[in-house]
């Protein structure tokens, strides 16, 4: 099977494309990145603050099972056009990593199927190097992994 | 305590690693992340997880095997460094990346799903 998600990353460029066409109509796409609580579900992490508008920040942080914070990243909103597009700032606390800008592009393909397209512009070329051949957020995603271990546990 | 890794060193020797096997592991990779920040004490390493000292010690000498570490004696400490020059090796790089991604957009898109009339 094709590779449903797909990242364009071209040797000499400081930027990325990451692009994914989903089974799902372009308006619950945009929910997913609308609603705080549906975020928090798939991006597993906790929403503390997530203002869509323009001016608007948001704020993400992801603790460990014990409760301890091991990530927490924000950024301002630039644009917000409900169902057409994002454009915003991410930066992660507590690392000395440069402010990426994101641009989202959410796309209407039939009434049943959508596409996302996100560029990813980092400060440098080493800046978008470390940041793929570091998976961070692989290792945070073993934390998110553990808090479902305790959820399924506990239900 | 130097026995111990000498011991779970020999257990991993006979099967032969490689660099792609390495960072296979989610929980090797997630050393690679903390070591990149910072060089760090198998101690300091095993915290971060629920694991055993012991299986946290084993995933360092696969990592260390490969060469992925390098590491550095200070005192009676072994100091854990991330050698960038054997991750330039791996051209699949992106891999990783882009499977977080995929792994994150097809919970989305399940999650989702459940509010499709």
């Amino acid at each position: 099977m094709e590779k449903k998600t797909k990242i364009h990353a071209e040797d000499d460029r400081h930027d990325l494309v990451i692009t994914r066409e989903f089974d799902l109509p372009v308006e619950l796409l945009f929910k997913a990145y609308e609603d705080p609580e549906i975020v928090a579900q798939w991006m597993g992490t906790k929403v503390l603050r997530l203002e869509n508008k323009k001016y608007g920040g948001w704020e993400f942080e992801t603790s460990d099972a014990n409760g301890n914070v091991v990530f927490k990243a924000n950024g301002v909103i630039h644009d917000f056009v409900p169902n057409q597009k994002i454009v915003r700032t991410f930066e992660m606390e507590n690392i000395d990593f440069a402010p990426q800008l994101e641009f989202l592009e959410f796309e209407k393909l039939t009434d049943d199927s959508s596409k996302l397209t996100m560029q990813i512009i980092y400060r440098s070329i080493e800046h978008r190097t470390t940041q793929l051949k570091l998976p961070f957020a692989q290792g945070l995603n073993m934390a998110h992994n553990r808090l479902e271990e305790i959820v399924t546990k506990i239900k | 305590m130097t026995s111990l890794y000498l011991q779970s060193n020999n257990c991993v020797m006979e099967i032969r690693r490689d660099v792609f096997q390495a960072i296979a592991d989610p929980t090797r990779r997630a050393i690679l992340s903390l070591v990149a920040i910072q060089a760090m004490t198998p101690g300091a390493i095993a915290e971060n997880f629920n694991s055993s000292r012991q299986t946290i010690s084993k995933h360092i000498q696969i990592l260390n095997e490969c060469e992925l570490l390098h590491q550095t004696q200070n005192g009676r400490e072994i100091y854990y460094h991330l050698n960038p020059e054997k991750m330039k090796e791996i051209d699949k790089f992106i891999e990783p990346f882009r499977k977080m991604w995929d792994d994150r957009f097809n919970k989305l898109e399940s999650i989702m799903k459940n509010y499709k009339k």
